[in-house]
């Protein structure tokens, strides 16, 4: 398990190292992305069949130093995530040349540290190790918006730093709070003991670290730093940030806000996540770029997750933790979509393409899956989860965050066909830059395959929900029992 | 937990709000200086009483200093020194390519809240490039 940590930045320095020896770098990279998500799956495998599994780093007890705890909800997320990411620098390798690809010598060595961070942000059993990861997520991620050094890239990046050094100032002092009040950051302990303090430090605990991890999930009010940022960077990049960044808050939000017992923050997670649904769907509705569409999306679709943690009901939760699984693929893949629209026409501006579906048939059906999917139709895997959620909040009596899921749901289907029209539908909007960005064949291969994969992935989701869901209900079930959680770390 | 330590921290906090709050770059970096030295204070205010350096043959184990909260603020220091170097890097890539280094609107934004229609003046600040760098035209 600490491989799954530890080799990727490992791995990183040595990718870094062999910066110019395409081959070397290109090797280390995709060779150690793939062994992180083999052992990923192995271990989520594992952890399915024997239980939670306890790391006793450098062989410190818990309240000593720092353990790391694969749980059912981190290793499904785990798993997950580092196959999204392998299969973003597959496209990445694929998408070497034109203005969108980056600078290929750095975004994968310094993927690999994002890959260390996502994971131990997952793993962790400690606030500070938590806070620690997010510092290491975030400045892999300043690095890969950045790293281009245009000036839009420079003025997104520093909206994007500012708003996350605050959010990460207001988390240490979230900590320094915590550690006053209970006198220790594991997450185990603290399960014990933040339920036992007063109810105004309880609440007032709850609410700080909500709006800690709600700055990184970008939920309503704490959004608007998302949609400026997002489409500026490289594409693939964006597809990784759009995958991962946020959906890694929410994870975090769902871990602790449950294992610390929160459930009276429910009616206020429930607005939060309604406004977040209703904000970023409309949002999406207003703008007339693809990139900036699915931006705003991205917001929308956290307030179903919330929304389902909102609830504070196994059913709720696993509603959730279904979601989040079917989001990191979708939105993942989406922005792929995205990118090889961009490579085929040379904008992503809706008014200047235009009948993409006649010329690459195979384009069209690689956006309109995930797409409906994302806009819930049956029978997608974004039917599923959203079946889940809605069920969930029926069961508790919750009438008015599921009509507004209901009706954010039908804009999403709206902004989707309006994307569809702008995109594929139509007259072709002029030729310029098609012939310009022709990459070779190969290449383009790589993209679509990468692509492929990602779609067929979440069509997996949908084929194997039965069991997806029988997991995340265990995962909720954990989730929801952090006497157990404690049983398995302070044995 | 003394009452000086707290109001320097609250004192830290405000000053660094207000300077973060500005468009100007440098300010912004200054200001996040001070926030970080504000939660370094909160890390060590929240370890208790001062006591004797925890080292664990030199004191006895009664009157240490809570050796936790200074491993934790040694790594917040790290973290946010880094960080100050990257906003600055930022602040002169700023620098170097429009002029200044204050924060920009989002040109794409302003776009769609017109409505599509060009700005009434395409010289006005922030307006001048197209997100890729590309010199405006309206």
């Amino acid at each position: 398990m600490a491989l799954i940590v530890v080799g990727p930045a490992a791995a990183a320095a040595a990718a870094l190292g062999f910066r110019a020896v395409a081959v070397v770098r290109d090797a280390t990279v995709i060779g150690a992305l793939t062994a992180v998500t083999a052992l990923s799956v192995a271990l989520a495998v594992h952890v399915e069949r024997e239980g939670t599994v306890v790391l006793e780093v450098g062989g410190w007890a818990p309240q000593l130093g720092i353990v790391l705890v694969a749980d059912l909800f981190a290793v499904l997320v785990l798993a997950v995530a580092t196959t999204t990411i392998l299969v973003v620098e597959v496209f990445a390798l694929g998408q070497r040349r034109g203005p969108w690809a980056g600078d290929a010598t750095l975004v994968g060595p310094v993927l690999l540290l994002l890959t260390t961070g996502v994971s131990l942000a997952l793993l962790t059993g400690d606030l500070f190790t938590l806070f620690v990861s997010f510092e290491l997520i975030l400045v892999a991620s300043y690095v890969l918006l950045t790293h281009g050094g245009g000036a839009g890239q420079i003025r997104a990046g520093m909206t994007y730093v500012v708003i996350n050094l605050a959010a990460s100032t207001l988390f240490l002092l979230g900590i320094a709070w915590v550690y006053a009040a209970t006198g220790t950051v594991d997450l185990a302990l603290l399960s014990a003991r933040i339920p036992e303090l007063d109810d105004g430090v309880r609440a007032a605990i709850g609410a700080w670290f909500l709006v800690v991890f709600g700055t990184k999930a970008a939920v309503f009010p704490l959004f608007s730093w998302l949609p400026d940022s997002y489409p500026t960077a490289p594409t693939t990049i964006t597809a990784v940030f759009a995958g991962l960044l946020t959906k890694i808050g929410v994870a975090t939000m769902i871990r602790f806000h449950t294992m610390t017992g929160m459930d009276d923050l429910g009616p206020l997670l429930l607005a939060v996540a309604g406004a977040t649904m209703v904000v970023g769907v409309l949002g999406a509705l207003a703008q007339d770029d693809m990139k900036r569409i699915l931006s705003f999306h991205i917001v929308s679709q956290i307030g179903y997750m919330v929304m389902g943690l909102g609830l504070f009901t196994v059913a709720g939760v696993a509603g959730a933790v279904l979601f989040l699984l079917h989001q990191i693929p979708i939105k993942t893949v989406l922005f792929l979509v995205g990118g090889l629209v961009e490579r085929e026409s040379g904008t992503s501006a809706l008014d200047r393409v235009g009948g993409l579906g006649a010329r690459r048939p195979m384009l069209a059906v690689l956006f309109a899956l995930p797409a409906l999917s994302l806009a819930g139709l049956p029978p997608l895997s974004g039917f599923v989860a959203k079946l889940a959620l809605v069920d969930a909040g029926v069961a508790s009596r919750s009438s008015l965050i599921v009509a507004v899921a209901l009706g954010g749901s039908l804009l999403t289907l709206l902004s989707m066909v309006k994307i569809w029209l702008g995109v594929f539908w139509g007259p072709t909007a002029g030729g310029e830059g098609t012939a310009t960005l022709a990459a070779p064949a190969g290449s383009a291969r790589l993209m679509y395959g990468a692509a492929w994969v990602a779609v067929v992935g979440t069509l997996a989701v949908a084929a194997f929900a039965g069991p997806l869901w029988e997991l995340s209900e265990r995962a909720a079930e954990e989730l929801l029992d952090p006497g157990r959680y404690r049983a398995e770390v302070l044995r | 937990m003394s009452l000086a330590l707290v109001a320097a921290v609250a004192g830290l906090v405000a000053v660094g709000t207000y300077l973060a709050t500005s468009r100007s770059l440098s300010r912004i970096v200054l200001g996040f200086s001070l926030l970080g030295h504000a939660a370094v204070l909160g890390l060590l205010a929240a370890g208790g009483r001062a006591g004797s350096p925890p080292l664990a043959d030199r004191a006895r184990a009664d009157d240490l200093a809570d050796p936790l909260p200074q491993a934790l603020a040694l790594t917040a220091i790290v973290i946010s020194f880094g960080l100050t170097l990257f906003l600055l890097a930022l602040a002169a890539r700023q620098h170097a390519l429009t002029g200044d280094d204050l924060v920009e609107d989002d040109v794409e934004d302003r776009r769609v809240a017109r409505g599509g229609r060009p700005a009434p003046d395409p010289q006005a600040r922030g307006q001048r490039r197209t997100p890729g760098g590309r010199p405006w035209t309206p």
